[in-house]
């Protein structure tokens, strides 16, 4: 069979198992929809968790990244594992304890004020919204690539069957279908990668084949040859960096602690029936991740490697079939510069080949010559990837509308049965507007995505932090320390990332010296998170503090026994 | 694996607050449910700063801050500090998170708070 037929083959049986998944987990309460009942098992949740948090940026772009930042990268690779220990530690066992069914919910009974879910609801929907346009697009990539159908029918494809199981469903049928998607995505990064390792070092295992010799026999270390193809083609060593310390040190530390703050990773806390089940999900859903986070630093090693030997100096006229078909998605560029027919990929302006990162993991399997399933599975484990981090943001757009602004402040008279379909309508809307932007990606999008972490270190990590931690951190503290944080960390990024106030993006790269003691956009979320802290503090130090029955709910959430069960009000 | 039963300040009003179960009589060595609590997270904190402590040392500290002077160490082909910044520091965080939970059962079982 050809891979188109695999493609197929995979993808149809794959969406068939989540919507089969889907039906047999109907959610029938508000219960069941926001926390799928409240009692499942730290495995299963553990599972769901990673699939929830691995996007297609993770499955699909994090590897290429990798690929061409080298060292840099690694802010990627312990930013997004880091957050967990966070988590772990300081957010989700008193989240648990606390058992509501949203972080605006945290946030508006903790500091017993309606301006305060109403400013997380506001940061809650930014966030997810930024987040889950980049998913939908992953979808149409995947789709127009490994399909052949146009980018915007993959696109649609894509939202009937999230729609399908996040609206029957909600977080039950989400949780289910995460742990299918997590067992696709993983097996299909995990195959191809083995089968690289092998070929490249003789060693199956990649965590090990990226510090092994390489298998031909030279006894060189794959690792020094890749820095000496590098440095040979005038780029920096790939064990180099290139970024400054203090911007790698920021970006790694936002990265974190906005994986700490991101709604969607948080409430997934709220569906385990005990606070020792939470903390044990956590550990499970960072060792899941961690099968991923450890394999894709050496995916990108191998990939790299087999690219520059590929190409670098051959003859255009004799490259492979997968060049041809890379070059047709426009992904991968050559222009014959200097006419002598040969691929020159060097640092500077002679650079004849332009790269897309994405294919490093899409085009990894054809690179190496992999079997056709190989490659059929990495489309369905795309989609998979994709399709579990879109569920699980729609489920919180949809929450904080019909839950936080509907039932708890709009409109608190409507009864369970209408909530419900108040959170399937919102879910419905949620999910056609975030394919409209799947269709036509505004083009910040792909920018906007890394942010979403500077937004959730900016706004919601403080507040929830000094939320459990701080008995005395009054609801004025909590608002304006937010406020400040999302605000500072929404004008940096427009000046430094839009040139809003500067001309527009053309500006961008100029502004690069004035970044604030060196620090990029990326990274800047830490700065806002520390004024974040610094206003809340300070505010919070001039006004009175909160009532006793607020202090007394702090010392009740810090306590594991009988936690209530989630959406217990 | 016991309780604190060294503490003797309860006196009558507050006696509802004791822990079923081990009520005394007399009810002169049981701690308060506040102080109870207080030293549970205390006991806490204390495991949270020793594990955080740890986090911080292998990202920021070997694969960041002292990446370039840990490179002259190799294990194969890494570097150390390349190692740690895209190998090790996962590794640890893992294990991290499980200890905590280790140790939060113990600390739970000891404070009566695992029920």
């Amino acid at each position: 069979m050809d891979v188109q037929t695999w493609t197929y083959l995979l993808v149809i049986v794959t969406f068939a198992l989540y919507i089969g998944i889907a039906i047999w987990s109907r959610a029938s309460s508000t219960k069941d929809f926001y926390v799928a009942g409240g009692g499942v098992s730290p495995l299963a949740n553990g599972m769901a968790t990673a699939a929830d948090w691995m996007s297609a940026a993770s499955f699909i772009s994090m590897a290429g990244i990798i690929a061409f930042a080298g060292y840099d990268g690694s802010v990627y690779l312990m930013g997004w594992t880091g957050g967990y220990v966070l988590l772990a530690l300081l957010l989700a066992p008193y989240l648990r304890k606390f058992g509501r069914f949203t972080v605006p919910d945290f946030i508006g009974e903790r500091y017993y004020s309606k301006t305060a879910r109403i400013v997380a609801v506001c940061c809650a929907l930014l966030v997810s919204f930024t987040y889950v346009a980049g998913q939908m697009r992953g979808v149409g990539v995947v789709f127009s690539r490994f399909l052949e159908v146009d980018i915007n029918t993959g696109v649609v494809i894509g939202m009937v069957i999230v729609l399908f199981y996040a609206v029957l469903g909600g977080m039950k049928g989400i949780t289910y279908t995460q742990v299918a998607q997590y067992c696709v995505l993983i097996f299909a990064f995990m195959v191809p990668a083995i089968f690289i390792s092998i070929q490249m070092t003789g060693n199956p295992v990649p965590q090990v084949g990226m510090g092994a010799t390489l298998a031909d026999g030279s006894g060189t270390y794959l690792l020094d040859k890749l820095d000496g193809l590098s440095t040979e083609l005038g780029f920096a060593a790939y064990t180099d960096g290139t970024k400054n310390m203090m911007d790698v040190f920021c970006i790694t530390l936002a990265l974190m602690v906005g994986t700490a703050g991101l709604p969607h990773v948080i409430v997934r806390f709220f569906t385990v029936r005990r606070v020792r089940d939470a903390r044990k999900s956590a550990g499970l859903a960072l060792l899941f991740i961690a099968i991923l986070y450890t394999t894709a630093p050496a995916v990108s090693v191998f990939a790299k490697t087999n690219l520059l030997k590929t190409v670098s100096g051959q003859p255009y006229a004799e490259m492979p079939a997968w060049f041809k078909n890379w070059e047709k998605t426009g992904l991968l560029v050559f222009e014959d510069k200097n006419g002598d027919g040969l691929i020159q990929y060097v640092s500077g302006p002679d650079n004849e080949l332009i790269v897309d990162r994405d294919i490093m993991v899409l085009a990894n399997p054809e690179i190496a010559a992999l079997p056709a399933w190989v490659i059929a599975l990495v489309a369905a484990g795309g989609l998979a990837a994709a399709l579990s981090t879109a569920a699980g943001l729609l489920l919180v757009i949809s929450s904080a509308i019909s839950h936080d602004l509907i039932k708890n402040v709009l409109k608190p008279e409507i009864t369970e049965k209408q909530e419900l379909w108040l959170a399937r309508g919102a879910a419905t809307i949620a999910v056609v507007v975030a394919g409209y932007f799947g269709i036509n990606p505004p083009d910040f999008v792909a920018a906007v995505v890394a942010l979403a972490f500077g937004l959730a270190a900016a706004s919601f990590f403080p507040a929830i932090l000094l939320g459990i931690f701080y008995k005395r951190m009054n609801s004025k503290g909590a608002v304006s320390g937010m406020v400040v944080g999302i605000s500072l960390m929404l004008f940096y990024m427009l000046k430094f990332k839009f040139g809003l106030f500067d001309g527009g993006k053309e500006a961008v790269d100029a502004l690069e010296a004035d970044w604030w003691w060196g620090i990029s956009p990326e990274g800047f979320g830490t700065l806002a998170m520390v004024a974040n802290f610094a206003t809340a503090l300070l505010v919070n130090a001039l006004t009175p503090p909160p009532p006793e029955h607020i202090q007394n709910l702090v010392e009740d959430i810090r306590t594991p026994e009988g936690a209530p069960p989630a959406g217990s009000h | 694996m016991q309780l604190p039963t060294e503490f003797c300040r309860l006196s009558g009003p507050a006696r509802m607050f004791t822990f079923s179960g081990h009520t005394n009589p007399d009810n002169m060595d049981q701690p308060t449910r506040q102080e109870h609590a207080t030293r549970y997270w205390n006991a806490n904190l204390r495991i949270m700063a020793v594990l955080l402590a740890i986090w911080f040392a292998v990202s920021f500290g070997a694969g960041i801050l002292l990446r370039e002077w840990l490179d002259q160490f190799r294990i194969g082909g890494f570097g150390l500090g390349f190692w740690f910044a895209q190998q090790g520091s996962i590794y640890v965080f893992v294990l991290l998170i499980f200890v905590y939970v280790y140790l939060m059962n113990r600390l739970d079982a000891k404070f009566r708070f695992d029920r």
